[in-house]
């Protein structure tokens, strides 16, 4: 009985965490992990660049189009 | 007695917030839906208020820079994907999808909550809430007039909001492919603002930059649908082969 309970609760505890894991993989890498890549890069360097003394804020946003562009090149393939 | 220069400048500081959180809201409720977004919006809130509750004039300790990052990454990739879908929508089908969502769009589910649209709103709602809270207590502790701050703040978020609420109607009017576009390029635009303000970097302009931030994502899915067009357009080689395969 209380094996049987236990197994259930681990089932729907492990459905729950792929599920959980699912809805973050869809928010953040959706159908084109290289774009969430290349913002993820992009705001490394950006922060390195600052540090370094060096105006950075204009990479995100041109990191952003050019992975944008590339994800839809390959799509449009 | 009320302050009227910190009423003021307290009102249109917050209402540049308030416009950010507003636009979040109505942008991802018309696309995903209002039941879900509302219930965000209303998390949001009461998480602020837990916060505004449990640490008061202390609030200022929250470190805003690790947020905006996390929220703001997280809205820049996010927006990317509906910028990308938006794209690829117009550039096959125009500017179509006019009224009512169809339950079939993209992944929203038919019944129970939309986990993204409630974390959508949560955020947007969570982080420019506490934006304007913290300038609440900057404006309203440096003018020893607390009550006029929290005063011009609550009107600011009642105007912002029932003009977001009116706007909704003229929203749902847009077609949803390019709404799509729109807020895709909107949520892009805040995320990345956000995402390099967290990283300790100003923008010149300030909160300017997030409409110069806008064009630029919007001039950039303008020459990539006309790109997509044009190469839907092109013969492949197998429509090459069909008029001398008739012959």
């Amino acid at each position: 009985m209380t094996v049987s309970w236990l197994h259930r609760a681990a089932t729907l505890s492990l459905r729950g965490l792929v599920a959980f894991g699912k809805f973050w993989y869809g928010f953040i890498i959706g159908d084109d992990w290289t774009v969430a890549a290349a913002v993820a890069a992009a705001l490394v360097v950006t922060w390195l660049l600052h540090t370094a003394g060096v105006t950075a804020w204009w990479l995100p946003p041109l990191a952003a189009v050019a992975a944008t562009g590339a994800s839809l090149r390959r799509i449009s393939r | 007695m009320i302050n009227p220069a910190v009423f003021a400048t307290t009102f249109l500081a917050a209402a540049v917030e308030i416009v950010e959180m507003v636009i979040i809201v109505v942008g991802v409720g018309t696309i995903r839906g209002w039941r879900s977004t509302l219930v965000g919006a209303a998390s949001g809130l009461v998480i602020l208020a837990a916060l505004i509750l449990a640490l008061g004039m202390t609030l200022t300790l929250v470190p805003i820079g690790v947020l905006r990052l996390v929220v703001g990454s997280l809205l820049f990739v996010f927006g990317l994907q509906w910028l990308r879908k938006g794209i690829r929508r117009v550039a096959a089908n125009g500017f179509r999808g006019m009224g009512a969502r169809a339950a079939t769009d993209d992944d929203i589910p038919t019944h129970g909550m939309d986990w993204t649209a409630w974390l959508l709103a949560f955020k947007g709602v969570l982080l420019e809430g506490l934006e304007v809270t913290i300038i609440v207590v900057t404006f309203g502790a440096a003018a020893r007039a607390f009550p006029t701050a929290a005063l011009a703040a609550a009107a600011a978020l009642v105007v912002i909001g029932g003009a977001g609420a009116l706007a909704r109607r003229a929203v749902e009017r847009i077609p949803r492919s390019a709404l799509q576009l729109l807020v895709g390029t909107l949520l892009s635009a805040f995320g990345t603002f956000w995402a390099v303000e967290g990283l300790g970097i100003a923008w010149p302009g300030a909160d300017l930059a997030i409409i110069a931030l806008a064009a630029w994502y919007i001039l950039a899915a303008a020459a990539y649908i006309g790109r997509l067009r044009r190469h839907a357009r092109q013969p492949t080689p197998q429509d090459k082969l069909v008029p001398q395969k008739a012959r």
